[in-house]
């Protein structure tokens, strides 16, 4: 096994706050890692430094081998790393098909993006043949503003997708879905998966990380503290101190490092 | 699947049962009506040959073009550019320098300069979306005018300007009946070209990417989209078009100033007009522009007073934003929608929104 996801010694100070600091993490090829830790210990500013939304102060990303440390999102989503937001992010006026070919990557200078159509045939059936697949393309005309919650993550699950990506980020998939869904969503996770989709899922909802991922990291105050199995991390002392010692929500202000 | 069953059943009740791209009948009835309007337009100098009324119609169709334009940057892409006066005075002055230093006799070739007003507006706008589009919402407004006022004082101050005095444009020797209906079928091609390249737009995978940042633009730099460059492609159209607006406005009018040539009421205007008709579609900009330009015309030709329109701009303007904040075509839009729902309703006697309708909506579906 090789790692595809390789973080290094990340640190990110916002003003005086440090979010992240000399963060290592790695992830195993057609692995599923968990990601977990206190609010406010840097998961998300994490995400945010690998998919090229926040420029770390130090140290380096790459995917498959690849440096992707200073790339811009669009070309971390070009180069097969696809994320979804913690508060989910949709194309609201849009409608769900036409949220779907936002994603579809193609390699055309300006000119033909401006004459020629939004989508191929091809690239819509692709995209509904997504939709099938996390049961939304009942709503393919709809707009997306008017979809549920739960509905929304499906979308956004959905349209990563499209640009075939080998890592997917998920930040909180879990989050304000209800049980139902919540399933749903493990379940495509699961069939990805299966398919050899590499997976970085950040939960708060334990049961859900512990029954899914392979591995879990813990983070605390901007570091990944410890790695393992499931079974291993729960019982490690080191994370019983992290989620006890910090507090959940303390947690945001605390600098020291 | 069960995944399809539980998220399609709980479909919203305010998700469009009827496919939004309507069926073929509602889009025959749109064509219809989009032939119907250009042949209104086409006929309309011969119907119509007072001067005074085709002069209002020359005015019209410019502003009904440079209230296209601005759509197609600012309806698509929800960046609301106040500069876009630095267009259209660019392509007036690129008309009159040109026919200046070549000494041009009025005549058709004046026209062969409208396009090369377009050129020129696009040299100053890639430089302008370069700084301006490095910034966001409100910074980007102010940003647009301020660049705006520093072109119209270097128009001012500039030599080859001629500052306050402006620019003469040579009049054609055109006999007074057919004087308006060449400039107006002048700027009826450019409207024409100015609709066909925002529909275009409308349709592409371009304008699919512009209509993505408007709703969420980080979101949309995560997927792949290129936001930079798409919007400045889009501004720098947009641009061009205003320009060969302007090309025309000032050859009409015979001369450039600085400060009607680069009039700070430019775009509060066109703005207005989009705003008023529907920013974002393509019909709306048209409608606004053709209802509120012959009014500001004849108010200013009737009371010889320059600036009553701008009271009566004012007042629609607050209507517009209280009573249909959308605009009259999307407002209008979801009333017939509505009608058709609760008529299909009446018929079938059951809720439209349980029938099971997995036809797909063709894309492009805003270009009411
Ligand atoms: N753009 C930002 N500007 C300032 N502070 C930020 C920014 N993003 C995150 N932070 C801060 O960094 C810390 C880590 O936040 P985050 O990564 O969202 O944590 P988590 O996702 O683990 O809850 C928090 O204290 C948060 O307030
Ligand atoms: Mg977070």
């Amino acid at each position: 096994m090789s790692a595809h996801l390789e973080v290094e010694g990340v640190s990110k100070a916002f003003g005086g706050l440090r979010a992240l600091s000399l963060c290592s993490l790695s992830v195993e090829k057609g692995s599923i890692a968990g990601l977990i830790g206190p609010n406010g210990s840097g998961k998300t500013t994490l995400f945010n430094v690998i998919t090229g939304y926040v420029r770390p102060d130090a140290g380096t990303v790459a995917l498959g081998g690849t440096p992707i440390t200073s790339a811009r999102p669009d070309e971390v989503f070009a180069l097969g790393l696809g994320r979804t937001f913690q508060l989910t992010r949709i194309f609201a006026r849009l409608t769900v098909l036409e949220n779907m070919l936002v994603a579809t990557q193609r390699k055309e200078g300006w000119l033909r993006s401006v004459a020629r159509p939004a989508a191929s045939s091809a690239e819509q059936r692709r995209a509904i043949e997504l939709l099938d697949f996390v049961g939304l393309t009942r709503l393919a005309s709809a707009r997306a503003g008017t979809l549920s919650y739960g509905q929304r993550k499906l979308l956004e699950l959905a349209y990563v997708l499209v640009a075939d990506p080998s890592v997917i980020l998920l930040d909180e998939p879990a989050g304000g879905v209800n049980p139902t869904l919540i399933n749903e969503i493990r379940e495509r996770i699961l069939a990805l998966n299966s398919e050899g989709k590499t997976f970085l899922v950040v939960e708060h909802n334990m049961e859900f990380v512990m029954g899914l991922c392979h591995t879990v990291t813990v983070m605390h105050q901007g570091s990944a503290i410890v790695t393992g199995t499931p079974d291993a991390v729960r019982s490690d002392p080191r994370v019983l101190d992290a989620y006890l010692g910090g507090g959940e929500e303390q947690d945001d202000d605390v600098a020291v490092g | 699947m069960s995944a399809r069953r539980e998220s399609g059943g709980a479909a919203s009740p305010d998700a469009p049962a009827v496919p939004l791209g309507g069926s073929g009948r509602r889009r025959a009835a749109i064509g219809t009506a989009w032939i119907a309007f250009a042949a209104a337009l086409i006929v309309f100098p011969v119907v119509f040959s007072n001067p005074t009324v085709t002069t209002i119609g020359v005015f019209t169709l410019v502003y009904m073009t440079s209230a296209t334009a601005w759509n197609g940057f600012a309806g698509f892409s929800g960046y609301v550019p106040l500069g876009h006066a630095v267009f259209f005075g660019v392509g007036g002055y690129t008309l009159a320098l040109v026919a200046l230093h070549l000494k041009m006799a009025g005549g058709y070739a004046m026209f062969a300069l409208v396009p090369l007003g377009g050129v020129a507006a696009a040299v100053i706008a890639v430089p302008f979306g370069l700084i301006a589009l490095r910034t966001r919402r409100h910074t980007f407004v102010v940003i647009t005018i301020a660049v705006f006022f520093i072109v119209q004082l270097l128009a001012f101050n500039l030599g080859f300007t001629q500052g306050s005095s402006g620019v003469q444009i040579p009049t054609p020797l055109w006999t007074a009946a057919t004087f308006n209906d060449r400039f107006y079928y002048a700027a009826l091609i450019v409207l024409a070209l100015a609709v066909l390249v925002v529909w275009g737009i409308r349709r592409s995978r371009f304008g699919l990417q512009l209509l993505a940042i408007r709703d969420d633009e980080d979101r949309a730099r995560g997927l792949g989209v290129k936001v930079q460059r798409v919007k400045l492609v889009g501004f720098v159209l947009s641009g061009v078009t205003v320009g060969m607006a302007g090309g025309i406005y000032a050859f009409f009018v015979g001369q450039v100033y600085p400060q009607f040539a680069f009039d700070p009421l430019f775009d509060v205007t066109v703005a207005l007009m989009a705003f008023f008709g529907g920013l974002g579609t393509i019909s709306g900009p048209l409608l606004g522009a053709l209802l509120l330009e012959p009014i500001q015309q004849y108010l200013t030709l009737q009371y010889s007073v320059g600036s009553l329109y701008l009271i009566i701009y004012g007042a629609l303007f607050l209507v517009v934003i209280l009573a249909m904040p959308r605009g009259v075509i999307p407002t209008a839009g979801e009333y017939l929608q509505m009608r058709r729902a609760r008529r299909v309703e009446r018929a079938d006697g059951r809720s439209p929104a349980a029938t099971p309708s997995v036809e797909v909506a063709p894309l492009g579906r805003a270009s009411r």
